[in-house]
């Protein structure tokens, strides 16, 4: 199962993990100058705002179960922070690596679409799928977005 | 006219360097949602340009020799929103023994879908420089038994493991109810070792489905419980259960809001090949925007 190296030896072994932790510090480095030089914003947004029409129908027509409830806008205003804030601005305007929620598009979009792309993410423009999030927690989220319509 | 002391480059590095080191000490983080897993994977990748750093501790018993201490880092790094990168540093201690920096391992998972389905397959692919001494049991592979683990540190060390590891991570959440499968094929890069088999499975929920309207360290939405059950499964040389170990633990994660998570796990050996009491414990916190950081330290736009 497991094979003896004679020439395998503490300084090799320190070796090997130090190109390891240069390889991981180029990936980590690479793919965040790659990721800084080619955010075209307004490119990104487009595509992003774009991920909203391809909801189902069926995901459309879901009902917002906490709509109008004060502690679901503050419960998800407490999610957004915690979760959205780094990305979309702590009053969700918009930041370098995620567009406003504050647009028509989000705010005129229906509450079923919101979820499901807080559901699915747009995982080729870099958001991340949230289903991690239990769906009482997605519509927090949801509700205090779209509170934010009447502010 | 003063003479220059330095060459330019050093201080333009210190400067650097420094700006770093403060950056990281002051550096914003974000809750995460961690799962409560030690062993098993979920579909879950880190976020884009989150580095989340995570340290853990297993404490195992040993028959027949000294009950161990082991440890590792993780530098976990979401390269995008479908691919994650990580490093693990393995140590440990042996008791009455010695204390052994026994190797590491470079991982990488790759989201296979794009949107959530009822199964979301995610391939993982580990490359791992490990000496026989390492005893972090992240995962059980093949013919691993408790006993492999007996001897001396000295000894242990000559063993060498240079291997690539594959995993299809499939998972699945309904409900709130996370349920994980992790097939593992493994194989020792030498040409006369056989493949290895093993498997990780695990579920777990959140305490609570919904949130608080105010920040809480106890509140129930902050803690994840779960049990997950890991083994061998033999290799292509000596398929099937016979000399293989088995571990059932349950599991628990506390998102603090102060952006730490802690994870519990207490395993306990299935079978008499099993070690009888796996204790596990970890910390990590997530850096968000590490990567644009580190991007504008290094020339990338402001």
């Amino acid at each position: 199962m497991k094979q003896t190296f004679a020439w395998f030896r503490p300084a090799g072994r320190m070796g090997l993990a130090t190109i390891g932790g240069v390889v991981f510090g180029i990936v980590v480095c690479g793919t965040s100058r790659a990721v800084a030089q080619k955010n075209d914003a307004a490119a990104r947004m487009k595509s992003t705002y774009a991920a909203l029409a391809q909801a189902p129908e069926k995901a459309r027509e879901k009902k917002n179960p906490f709509e109008g409830d004060a502690q679901a806008v503050a419960a998800g205003g407490k999610l957004f922070e915690q979760h959205c804030a780094d990305c979309h601005g702590r009053k969700a305007g918009g930041a370098r690596k995620g567009p406003s929620l504050l647009r028509e598009e989000v705010q005129q979009a229906k509450p079923g679409t919101l979820l499901w792309i807080l559901t699915n993410g747009v995982v080729r423009r870099g958001m991340p799928v949230w289903s991690k999030l239990p769906e009482p927690e997605r519509w927090q989220i949801v509700t205090f977005l779209q509170s934010l319509n009447s502010q | 006219m003063v003479a220059r002391v330095f060459p330019t480059s050093i201080p333009r590095k210190s400067t650097a360097l420094i700006a770093l080191i403060f950056s990281l000490l002051s550096y914003h983080s974000s809750l995460a949602q961690e799962s409560p897993y030690i062993v098993t994977y979920n579909h879950y990748l880190e976020e884009p340009g989150s580095l989340e750093v995570e340290y853990f501790s297993t404490f195992g018993t040993q028959r027949g020799g000294n009950d161990f201490h082991a440890f590792w880092a993780e530098f976990e790094y979401g390269a995008t929103a479908w691919w994650t990168t990580e490093l693990y540093l393995d140590g440990q201690t042996t008791f009455h023994d010695s204390t052994v920096f026994t190797g590491f391992r470079v991982e990488n998972r790759f989201r296979l879908l794009q949107r959530e389905h009822l199964v979301n397959p995610v391939l993982y692919i580990e490359y791992e420089q490990i000496s026989g001494a390492d005893k972090i049991l992240k995962e059980v592979e093949g013919h691993d038994v408790e006993s492999d683990f007996a001897d001396s540190n000295s000894a242990l060390r000559k063993e060498h493991q240079h291997e690539l590891e594959l995993k299809l991570l499939l998972s699945s959440t309904f409900k709130g109810w996370n349920v994980a499968v992790n097939p593992i094929a493994t194989k020792n890069l030498s040409p006369s070792e056989p493949w290895e088999f093993a498997y990780a499975t695990g579920v777990s929920r959140p305490l609570a489905l919904k949130a608080s309207p105010n920040r809480c360290n106890f509140c129930l939405e902050n803690f994840v419980a779960g049990v997950e059950m890991y083994g061998g499964l033999g290799d292509t040389q000596s398929a099937g259960l016979h000399d293989t170990s088995h571990y059932l633990a349950p599991v628990v994660a506390w998102n603090l809001p102060s952006d730490w998570t802690v994870r519990l796990s207490s395993g306990f050996g299935l079978n008499d090949n099993s070690h009888r009491l796996l204790l596990r414990w970890g910390i990590s916190r997530e850096l968000s925007g590490f990567g644009e950081m580190v991007g504008r330290l290094f020339g990338g736009r402001p």
